[in-house]
């Protein structure tokens, strides 16, 4: 029998009833996290049958989606700079959590931030967990050594009444990282390398684990950003083995083991990288000494190039392809640097994290936004807004033109008032560009924290190297 | 949950590929704390322009798609967010049903957790589907086929579980629910 992977032992350490022919396995979650917008009718499902929530302890609940980035402090203010629906939710998931009975890192809370930020902040997000939440962005928390996936409403509902899930196992994939990234290129490189290889479909029914070599180079907060859009590659999950780094980025974290407790995990969290033998049922490698800076010109997160490449011609019978190109306003065989921005959007679970707002700051300190280009800059979390603002980010932001916010998740999807307006092109550090994902008609480029400043700064996309020393 | 047995229904054809959840129902739609009325803006941004008119070429707009409950799709359709309001607009609007080469891993689950069936086939009935727009096609579940307008028929996965579910129309919480021992008995002995 061959070795076990990291999925394959997390799994089965959390499986309370294993699968069978006629039934899926009954998998228990260790950490559920709930927000706003997919949690309501989760809750309306519980209130009418009498169900109460099975563990408050391992729940962990914010707001971050449709929550305003200007500040607020009370309903009061929400009610003048929310829309009404957007207010209605917010008011909806106070209640909620009050009635269930659930810590709510609301409005106004020193913890509150993006659900995929917050938690891995917080130490509540650690190796071997099984982590799942109403977000298809939950793969963030693989980062750790976790085994966390996104659900629909109807499973929120199953697991806040039951802590469990029922799931058929996944196939795995590995995805093995080798060589080492050149300056100017980034985690946000690597993973837009990676879908745009394996395609956005390339990991649909299976369980990412990243391996290799360049992996030890790569910091906690740059694994999250490449695990946040392993599904925009099609998988639900996608995880680093812990290390060294893993353990050092937890301790000291206020939800992380303390003293006694913490030698134990730690003895536990060694034993779960897979085994030199594991076997994985399909495996790439991507070299990562040969990428550049890369960045989207299409409709999906696949359609992808480096930076100074050429938009790629369509073949004749892909409607979809000439579909996003015309939507993009792009041409075939044209370079997509040059092409003129209208708004730059920093921000995101993929892109907001501390070392993303140094990575902006690094390129925008002692420059100006070219005119007419709006750009913002919307922090992960409340915490990460006071390190930044201790470290004079925001001063370096100011100064350049930029609007400094407060945390959410913003215009990666344009539900609480921040959006690109119809027709205009933004450079987004977020990890969708569909068709109006950041507002009706909005044109989306996705790329790094450097490549989203470079291209403020010369109002056209542009390559981050050229700004670096 | 309605049981779910037969579907017996005109498909409506939109042959785009990597069709995303964005796009089923666009975030502004999510402000919502219901699942009901979300129909209305299913595909609000290919149904309807920026005054709200709507878009004369596309397919919801043509009278033929009036009653279908069968849309057939490009591969790999409901990519992206795991919103489960795609599912529930679909439903909403009308339909039971999407066929596809390949959905979306959360999608598919959303949606078979409300009755609305991901059925994939392979790349030849799908060719012919994509080629028959309005062809009168049955899906049925209890043997998880289709069958086409001249009798042919084909199978299509169906995971066993979730089969049961559709055609009792039972939600997977009483199986959960039921299992409150052994959840117990896993509390206890990893605590």
């Amino acid at each position: 029998m061959s070795g076990r992977s990291l999925f394959d032992k997390i799994w089965e350490q959390h499986v309370v009833l294993p699968e069978n022919s006629n039934t899926p396995a009954i998998l228990y979650i260790d950490l559920h996290l709930v927000h706003e917008v997919t949690s309501p009718q989760a809750f309306d499902l519980l209130r009418s049958n009498g169900i109460s929530v099975r563990r408050p302890d391992l729940t962990l609940a914010t707001m971050d989606h449709s929550t305003p980035t200007v500040p607020v402090s009370s309903l009061k203010d929400l009610k003048v700079v929310a829309e009404p629906e957007a207010f209605n939710q917010i008011v909806q998931m106070e209640k909620n959590c009050e009635e269930f009975g659930l810590e709510l890192r609301g409005l106004g809370n020193s913890e509150r931030g993006i659900v995929h930020v917050i938690a891995p902040e917080l130490g509540a997000t650690q190796p071997g967990k099984t982590i799942v939440c109403g977000d298809s962005h939950t793969s963030t928390h693989g980062a750790l050594g976790a085994l966390a996936f996104g659900i629909g409403t109807t499973e929120v509902y199953h697991v806040l009444a039951t802590q469990c899930l029922l799931q058929r196992k996944p196939k795995t994939f590995a995805i093995n990282l080798e060589g080492h990234l050149q300056s100017g290129v980034t985690a946000k490189d690597i993973i837009l390398g990676i879908i745009g290889k394996i395609g956005i479909d390339g990991g649909t029914g299976h369980a990412i684990e990243y391996r290799g070599d360049a992996v030890k180079q790569l910091s906690i907060e740059e694994r999250m950003t490449i695990c946040n859009m392993a599904i925009e590659g099609g998988a639900r999950t996608g995880m680093f083995a812990p290390d060294d780094s893993t353990y050092e980025y937890l301790y000291g974290r206020p939800h992380a083991p303390q003293d006694e407790a913490w030698d134990i995990a730690l003895k536990e969290w060694k034993m779960l990288p897979s085994d030199d033998d594991a076997q994985f049922d399909k495996e790439v490698t991507l070299d990562v000494s040969k990428l550049r800076p890369m960045a989207t010109f299409g409709t999906n997160p696949g359609m992808v190039i480096p930076i100074d490449g050429a938009i790629p011609s369509p073949s004749s019978s892909d409607q979809g392809f000439t579909k996003a190109l015309d939507y993009m306003q792009l041409e075939a065989g044209q370079p997509l640097a040059g092409s003129p921005v209208d708004v730059v959007f920093i921000g995101s679970c993929t892109n907001s994290r501390l070392s993303d707002l140094r990575a902006a700051a690094s390129v925008l300190n002692g420059r100006k936004v070219a005119e007419g280009v709006r750009t913002l800059i919307v922090p992960g979390s409340a915490q990460i807004k006071r390190e930044a603002e201790a470290e004079g980010l925001p001063e370096i932001f100011k100064a350049a033109g930029a609007e400094w916010r407060e945390p959410g998740c913003s215009m990666c999807l344009a539900m609480n008032g921040d959006f690109v307006p119809e027709g205009k092109l933004a450079v987004s550090t977020s990890n969708r560009n569909f068709e109006g994902r950041q507002g009706k008609g909005a044109r989306t480029i996705l790329a790094s924290p450097l490549t989203a400043a470079a291209s403020a700064i010369n109002g056209v996309v542009s390559d981050p190297r050229t700004f670096i020393s | 949950m309605e049981p779910v047995n037969k579907i017996n229904s005109r498909t409506v054809v939109i042959p785009l590929d990597d069709v995303d959840t964005d796009q089923i129902i666009p975030a502004r739609y999510l402000r919502t704390t219901v699942r009901a009325g979300l129909g209305e803006n299913l595909f609000a941004d290919w149904r309807y322009d920026k005054n709200g008119t709507k878009v004369a070429d596309f397919v919801l707009n043509n009278d033929e798609a009036n009653g279908a409950e069968i849309l057939v799709t490009g591969r790999n359709f409901g990519c992206g967010s795991s919103r489960e309001h795609a599912p529930w607009a679909l439903l909403d609007y009308g339909f039971r049903a999407v066929i596809s080469t390949e959905i979306a891993d959360i999608f598919r689950s959303n949606s078979l957790k409300n009755g609305f069936l991901p059925v994939v086939v392979d790349e030849q009935t799908h060719e012919w589907l994509i080629k028959n727009p309005g062809a009168e096609i049955t899906l049925d579940i209890e043997s998880s086929t289709l069958v086409l307008p001249d009798g042919r028929s084909t199978s299509f996965p169906l995971e066993s579980f979730s089969q049961y579910c559709l055609l009792n129309g039972i939600d997977e919480l009483g199986f959960l629910m039921d299992n409150s021992a052994s959840i117990d008995a896993y509390e206890e002995q990893t605590n």
